[in-house]
């Protein structure tokens, strides 16, 4: 296998963009992830696109094709166009399987990218169409809903380790935090832990202010194998581990409701794959699709012991300057959740985190960075780890 | 939703009827046609589960999607039956009383239907075991 290089990122603000329509948001992550890479579209020999619901969301499927289309690459270049579901992981898993492409040497240059336009619907719509990341005939059917089940994570999670409310909330606190620094999040603005513990109940014990929103964006990576990244890029981010793993679609039929075991398995073989340990990253971007899901993940990515997630960031270990920063961008709270987008979104904050280009939150000194993009409750979580050196 | 994707889950949802396989004694619901531990090896037959078991955990719904809205806010949980498989579902009670390790037993209710002169359709939620109902 080859090694594989992110020569190239590109993304759009995230947020509630009533003017733009999905093929507007893709093209432009696409082309600015062209013009950073320095590359054309000539050049690329295939797009790997993340989506997870274009059909409820903007009722159109065949999103490959569409895509390539509007961006440039069907009508005359006819390039190959792929897209990849896995719920809110699509986006992590576009970019594995670009990465693929890339180090199998089917493909030199190729575009992994993901996209998600969710405004579109009314809200009843939205919770229905993310819901279809769980169970619909046993979970949806009953009654679930995406953060209900997230909510009873966080109960159990509660009982049997002592998590506080208030320790969810410092997640929010810090991700709210942390997306002030940047002009792509979609809330650029402080809250405190009154602010999350008095906002509406959503599912019991989580809140408004627990959840990530509602989102439109689009993102996009240009890869290329290592032998060709250092001529066409100064600043080559290496992908030394891309791994996946999957688990029961129910969370009621897992090992451990607390524990998602496909983070766990994921980021096993990743840090195998990379040739290193969880102590070794420098920095995170981890699927925190509610707070207790930033817990969770940073337990089950061996960052901290299972059942400290809660303490640990109470303690600041996660915040910018602490031990392990994580969710610097803002996370799926507050920089957005674009589903589709995501786990290329995640990509791109870690890629420039490890060039040194994202100012007031750079993590200094950051040489290891990994990503961390979880589908439904855990039915898959896809882990990358990048890094500045290629070994 | 078409008629026959809700009838083919009617003893499921209905009567609790699961499956179990003779090989490893594994029990499931609801019911797979594949044995997750044996796999080809396998041999599954039905199993009906009596329906009492516990609460694993437990959130309540107040925001929903649009067929549970008027339902809001709701109790939903994860419960271990006493067999040993776990599934979701509602509990019929007050909010405030639900606790983890709640025994409940099974009570036959709708559980939607589809808009206002859609199909009604049926299955299984759960309400506390107090000693009286037993």
């Amino acid at each position: 296998m080859r090694d594989v290089a992110i020569i190239g990122v590109g993304c759009t603000k995230f947020g509630e963009m009533w003017e733009r329509s999905f093929r507007d948001l893709f093209v432009e992550a696409g082309l600015n992830a062209l013009e950073d890479a320095g590359t054309r579209g000539e050049d690329i020999e295939a797009l790997y696109v993340g989506n997870m619901s274009a059909g409820k969301f903007i009722d159109q499927e065949h999103i490959g094709a569409l895509i390539a289309d509007y961006a440039g690459l069907a009508g005359s270049l006819h390039i190959p166009s792929t897209r990849v579901e896995a719920a809110c992981a699509s986006g992590g898993l576009a970019l594995r399987d670009g990465v693929m492409a890339v180090a199998s040497g089917l493909h030199d240059i190729v575009i992994a990218a993901g996209v998600e336009k969710m405004t579109d619907v009314e809200t009843g719509v939205t919770i229905d169409a993310l819901a279809s990341a769980a169970d619909r005939e046993w979970e949806g059917f009953m009654g679930a809903t995406f953060p209900g089940l997230y909510a009873m994570m966080a109960r159990l999670h509660m009982h049997k380790y002592g998590t506080t409310r208030e320790q969810l909330a410092t997640v929010a606190v810090k991700n709210h935090h942390n997306a002030t620094m940047n002009p792509k999040a979609q809330y650029r603005k402080e809250i405190t832990i009154d602010d999350v513990i008095n906002s509406p109940l959503v599912a019991d014990p989580l809140r408004v202010y627990d959840c990530s929103p509602i989102t439109d964006g689009a993102a996009a990576v240009v890869l290329a194998p290592a032998e060709l990244a250092r001529k066409l890029n100064d600043t080559p981010i290496y992908v030394r581990a891309s791994a996946q793993a999957s688990d029961t679609i129910t969370l009621h039929d897992r090992r451990d409701i607390t524990t998602l075991d496909a983070t766990v398995y994921a980021a096993k073989r990743a840090y195998e794959m990379a040739g290193i340990s969880p102590k070794d990253v420098d920095v995170a971007e981890v699927h925190d699709c509610f707070t207790i899901a930033e817990i969770c993940a940073i337990e089950d990515l061996g960052f901290v012991q299972k059942g400290d997630g809660g303490p640990a960031t109470e303690e600041g270990i996660t915040a910018l300057d602490g031990e392990i920063p994580i969710n610097p961008s803002g996370g799926l709270k507050a920089c957005g959740h674009p589903v589709g987008a995501t786990g290329i979104k995640q990509a791109i904050e870690i890629a420039e985190q490890l060039r040194g280009d994202v100012r007031e939150r750079q993590v200094n000194g950051a040489e290891i960075g990994l990503t961390h993009n979880v589908g439904g409750t855990g039915g898959t979580a896809v882990v990358h780890i990048l890094s500045v050196n290629k070994r | 939703m078409a008629v026959a994707r809700l009838w083919r889950h009617i003893p499921a949802r209905y009567n609790l009827i699961g499956t179990e396989c003779q090989i490893c004694g594994g029990l499931y619901f609801p019911p797979r046609t594949t044995c997750p531990t044996c796999r080809r090896d396998g041999k599954i037959i039905e199993r009906k589960f009596k329906g009492t078991g516990e609460v694993v955990t437990y959130t309540i719904i107040y925001s929903a999607s649009s067929t549970f809205r008027r339902q809001t806010p709701y109790v939903l949980a994860i419960i271990r039956l006493d067999e040993g498989p776990q599934l979701t579902g509602q509990i019929v009670c007050n909010p405030d009383e639900t606790k983890i390790g709640m025994k409940v037993r099974p009570i036959f209710r709708k559980l939607g239907e589809d808009g206002s002169s859609g199909i009604i359709y049926y299955g299984t939620k759960f309400t506390p075991l107090r000693e009286a109902s037993k």
